[in-house]
């Protein structure tokens, strides 16, 4: 399907940011995520043309990029934190756990295409672990049945709110336009912090008192 | 008699912190007014005085960095802001962005002040949907109270879930559109960095830190740290603690002072091993409790201050299963543009997986730490000196451990003990 009007000044809005265009191609690689799901052969070659380079420079950047997928993945990717810190406290037991109870590996997309599976690398939120990411927002303090009930309620199109995120989780294409820059207006929901990112601040407001 | 000194997370506890109101409730934007009534070359000696340095790991001072700009060359000059936080352990800049974006916007106003540059990019890691929306929020009412806009850009650019990109050239060429792989120096990036113009390349919590020293003044800044490393930073705790989280506090501060501060190591466990500042830092033992956190005090003990990520491992964790995991990641994340890191990671995780599966010998534990003699030093980055820490430094502390994989025919530890949530699913 090919891109709307609408969708084609987006696009041009996003290049607009940059003093040279070509700068252009990462969030208008997520723009394409956030249209098809994943990064289409039309999608590269619409950017391609906009940006006047070759198809095989927009691949080349696509692949590079994780965050990029070639192939449809679920309306909720979830991604389980197994680098070392939330593998070694329980990391690995819940990625092994959702492996076994979606019926999918790692990179798999359950049939009903709801759900896909993804082992991820740190993302920022160590004093939550064991983590786990959906839609690229953040779900703390994980255990292998809360990680179990999230994806069993995704599945059933009813995914509990993120730890510190918006009041609801968006599906995968929705995250993926916050990602190329477009404003959603769900900044304001959520927490503003989580316990521990207050942790030092509260003892020394009590003079160091637990 | 707490040490802690809550600066940057100072009103991280009210519930609309992240807001333009909540930011100008406490001052916010007073600073940046300051700074542009200033002579650029003053707001940067102002900092040089400060004595603030680099918070993303390498610790360099941020006044001299800026001051390496060339003035009256008539060509644009670039602040690009580093907020891809993705070394394993790090988890200080995603919470101080979520809580409180503005102040990262007004560093940008000032250090671009201080540079002379028209345009400032901040490029954060893709993999935080709402640190996103909170920071394009910020900028985006900024521009609408008159703080960005006239003559001054400030651009969020949405990174995509490589590693690599945290190390300033290899986030230039990403920046630009290209593949994330780090670039040859000289000439560094204040010559030619961004579109190969005069570039100054800083850490999220390095320009957050800048709008308190303007307002405070650099004898303040000053007042806290050790000799020569001053000021507060966050020092971020995570693992096996009983209560993990940030810490604001002058540099010089130990771990065995956080620890007390987090009610220690979780109950019934000891310390065993633990990280200064991410995976790229030599582990620490418990005999390093009292090593002052300043970038002096960690390097004269053999490892790097980093990012202050402290990740602490009680005596349930298998350090090879540690250091394996993390050259996974090293192996991973290689860019694949030089061969020492591209085909070093490679081999590294080989050697240690069959350590791990009590499948190697003895002689394996030296082809270890003569690959890592070939792959530090001489990668085109630190991604691949990083990717040697571990190795080296758990072998240092805990050969007999790699040696009891060994003696045992595979590793001699329940992984089920090391998590939160042991028994619960087994």
């Amino acid at each position: 399907m090919p891109y709307s009007q609408d969708e084609l000044a987006t696009m041009n809005s996003i290049i607009e940011r940059y003093p040279r265009s070509r700068s252009a191609i990462m969030p208008l690689l997520h723009f394409v995520q956030s249209r098809a799901g994943y990064v289409t052969n039309e999608g590269i070659e619409t950017i391609a043309k906009l940006l006047t380079i070759e198809t095989a420079e927009v691949s080349a950047v696509a692949t590079f990029y994780t965050q990029y997928k070639r192939k449809p993945v679920g309306e909720y990717h979830v991604g389980v934190c197994t680098n070392t810190l939330c593998a070694v406290m329980g990391g690995d037991a819940i990625f092994s756990a959702l492996k076994d109870h979606l019926g999918v590996e790692n990179d798999g997309v359950t049939a009903d295409g709801k759900v896909s599976l993804e082992h991820i690398e740190c993302n920022a939120a160590c004093d939550y672990a064991p983590v786990v990411m959906a839609n690229w927002e953040f779900y703390d303090n994980q255990t292998v049945e809360s990680a179990k009930s999230l994806v069993d309620a995704a599945r059933a199109g009813n995914p509990p709110a993120p730890t510190r995120g918006p009041n609801k989780l968006v599906t995968w294409k929705e995250a993926s336009a916050v990602l190329a820059g477009i404003n959603d207006g769900l900044a304001n929901e959520g927490v503003q912090a989580g316990e521990p990112s207050l942790l030092g601040l509260k003892l020394s407001k009590n003079g160091g008192a637990k | 008699m707490t040490k802690l000194t809550p600066v940057l997370s100072a009103h991280w506890d009210e519930k609309d912190s992240f807001t333009i109101q909540a930011y100008k409730r406490h001052g916010g934007y007073k600073a940046s007014e300051k700074a542009l009534a200033m002579d650029p070359d003053a707001v940067i000696q102002l900092i040089k005085d400060s004595g603030l340095r680099g918070r993303g790991g390498a610790g360099f001072p941020t006044g001299m960095k800026w001051g390496f700009i060339p003035q009256g060359d008539d060509k644009d000059h670039y602040l690009v802001v580093n907020a891809d936080e993705s070394e394993p352990g790090t988890c200080k800049d995603m919470p101080l962005l979520m809580a409180n974006p503005h102040v990262l916007v007004e560093g940008c106003i000032i250090a671009s002040h201080a540079i002379r540059a028209k345009r400032a990019f901040i490029y954060i890691r893709g993999e935080v949907t709402h640190v996103v929306r909170r920071l394009n929020q910020a900028i985006e009412d900024a521009y609408k109270a008159g703080h960005l806009g006239n003559g001054f850009d400030l651009v969020l650019h949405v990174g995509a879930g490589a590693y690599i990109c945290g190390e300033e050239t290899a986030l230039l060429d990403s920046l630009e559109g290209f593949r994330g792989q780090p670039r040859l120096r000289p000439p560094f990036p204040a010559i030619a960095g961004l579109y190969a113009r005069p570039t100054v390349v800083n850490n999220v919590e390095s320009i957050a830190s800048v709008p308190a020293i303007i307002a405070n003044g650099a004898e303040w800044y000053q007042s806290m740290g050790t000799e020569k490393s001053k000021g507060a930073t966050l020092y971020s705790l995570s693992g096996h603690v009983k209560n993990p989280g940030q810490f604001e506090a002058p540099l010089g501060i130990t771990l065995r002072e956080i620890l007390e501060l987090a009610g220690g190591v979780r109950s019934g466990h000891k310390l065993k091993f633990w990280t200064p500042g991410g995976s790229s830092t030599p582990i620490f033992t418990d005999a390093h409790l009292d090593t002052p956190l300043d970038y002096e005090g960690v390097s004269a003990a053999g490892s790097m201050l980093g990012t202050k990520a402290l990740q602490i491992f009680d005596e349930t964790t298998c350090v090879v299963r540690a250091v394996l995991r993390w050259t996974e990641f090293y192996k991973h994340e290689s860019c694949g543009k030089c061969t020492p890191c591209r085909e070093g990671t490679w081999w590294l995780v080989q050697i240690l997986r069959d350590l791990e599966d009590g499948r190697g010998t003895e002689a394996d534990l030296e082809k270890l730490l003569d690959l890592c003699d070939n792959i530090m030093g001489r990668s085109f980055c630190a991604l691949g000196d990083g990717a040697t820490s571990p190795i080296t430094s758990s072998i240092k502390h805990f050969r007999d451990e790699y040696i009891a994989h060994l003696t045992n025919g595979g590793c001699p530890f329940d992984s089920a003990k090391s998590t939160l949530f042991e028994g619960a699913n087994a």
